[in-house]
């Protein structure tokens, strides 16, 4: 009953390490497999269990001393990660690699749920994609929320929040503005480690709402609303990353 | 910050190696913490091997030619539980991937759903994983690491990460959905 390649091949799907060509055949060997679909759906709901469970556990205070110590008492707490001053030439490359997984997608859309959210989602990771081409990620570049939030004023009719969370991790980038749905949205792009993080941010009338997550093209976004605002965060970090920036923004 | 006080013995690095260190290597703290409480199934020797990791990436910095710093020091976390496991736990770290694998009767995303939605068994699920299974699947799933990372750490050659990771996944379905069969059929000594 069980396809083989759900032992194999259906993983590198999974975890977006295919090749565009294998991807694609893998997508059309999916319309015939019920198997595999099972399967890759399984998969995924066991790997949302294990983003929603916060299993990764940071470093005590305590060790982090510790080791300070033995450093010779003169390590800091945090860092500033490098800044590569090079700029996204791999990201060209990975963006044709993914628009044509995602040409391949959109043949067989697998995500499933509300309608609407679906819909939202992939005009979010849409806009994402967009943005990881050379010269689209940024309008204001900056790591100063002070540079970065005067910069929407005037440009946009409702204040997003701006924090710069370097200590924790995501020094912020800079921001844009982008469309979505036809309606202007600002964008905060963070960073972490050799990833970037976009945040979209509009205003809403809706009640605040929990995060609701999901992922399309590898690509992982959850969004929520707090206070009159709602956001929606999406990147390739992992979900537990995504997941503590989601939970410093609604700090 | 001058290059001659120095501790612990920890002299051979001078004070421009110990900057790189902390731009390069300290900011993975979090991630040496978590690989070696997952490995080592418990907060209180994860911290002290965690810490004996953080000290021999120090010792072996210079070896440290640039590339992937996380990487790097995963993998020298990863030898020093490895080590205290054998040592102390008499752990069986021999798992091999090649194992022989039945086919499962395919598991229902619902019943998952249901199975994972628990963060206590979840935790306890993982922690039943043999060793080999379990590093793959914290690699992949919490620290969000490539094949390529997930190889290096591991010293497995990357064409066997994918079925590693899916033997990992299938056996972590199973030890969810049937606790009990699972634990029959051992998954550690």
């Amino acid at each position: 009953m069980n396809c083989e390649l759900t032992q194999t091949v259906l993983h590198g799907y999974l975890d977006g390490e295919l090749d565009a060509a294998r991807a694609a055949d893998f997508e059309r060997h999916l319309i015939s497999c019920p198997d595999c679909v099972t399967a890759l759906e399984s998969h995924e709901s066991l790997r949302s269990s294990l983003v929603h469970a916060r299993l990764y556990e940071r470093a005590p205070n305590s060790l982090r001393q510790k080791v300070q110590a033995q450093l010779g008492g003169s390590v800091r707490s945090s860092v500033v990660p490098i800044r590569n001053p090079a700029p996204w030439r791999w990201l060209a490359v990975a963006a044709t690699f993914l628009l044509a997984v995602f040409l391949g997608w959109r043949l067989f859309p697998l995500l499933r749920g509300n309608q609407e959210e679906t819909t939202l989602a992939s005009a979010i990771v849409d806009a994402h994609l967009r943005s990881l081409q050379p010269g689209h990620l940024e309008d204001v570049q900056s790591t100063d929320q002070h540079t970065v939030k005067p910069w929407f004023d005037g440009r946009l009719d409702f204040a997003p929040p701006v924090h710069d969370f370097v200590n924790e991790g995501f020094p912020l980038q800079g921001g844009r503005l982008d469309v979505v749905h036809g309606r202007t949205v600002a964008v905060l792009v963070y960073a972490r480690r050799k990833h970037l993080i976009n945040v979209f941010v509009w205003p809403t009338t809706e009640p605040d709402s929990e995060p609701l997550s999901g992922s399309q093209l590898g690509y992982h976004w959850t969004d929520w609303r707090k206070s009159g605002m709602e956001m929606c965060a999406v990147s390739d970090v992992s979900p537990i990353d995504l997941a503590e920036l989601q939970r410093l923004l609604m700090q | 910050m001058s290059a001659g006080v120095e501790r612990d013995g920890l002299d051979v690095l001078d004070s421009q190696d110990r900057a790189r260190f902390e731009q390069l290597v300290l900011p993975h703290l979090d991630a040496a913490f978590n690989l070696s409480r997952w490995l080592m199934r418990g907060r209180a020797d994860a911290e002290d091997v965690a810490q004996e990791a953080m000290m021999r990436a120090w010792r072996f910095f210079r070896g440290f030619h640039g590339g992937d710093a996380r990487a790097w020091l995963l993998q020298i976390v990863r030898n020093t539980c490895y080590t205290w496991l054998e040592k102390n736990r008499s752990v069986d770290l021999t798992t091999e991937f090649d194992e022989e694998l039945h086919p499962q009767p395919s598991v229902s995303p619902e019943t998952l759903a249901i199975a994972g939605d628990n963060r206590e068994r979840l935790t306890r699920a993982l922690e039943e994983l043999p060793v080999r299974f379990r590093e793959v699947l914290i690699l992949r799933e919490l620290e969000g690491c490539s094949y390529k990372e997930i190889a290096t750490i591991t010293s497995v050659p990357i064409g066997t990460v994918m079925s590693a990771l899916a033997r990992a996944r299938q056996r972590l379905q199973r030890v969810l959905t049937h606790p009990a069969e699972a634990a029959k059929t051992g998954g550690r000594p």
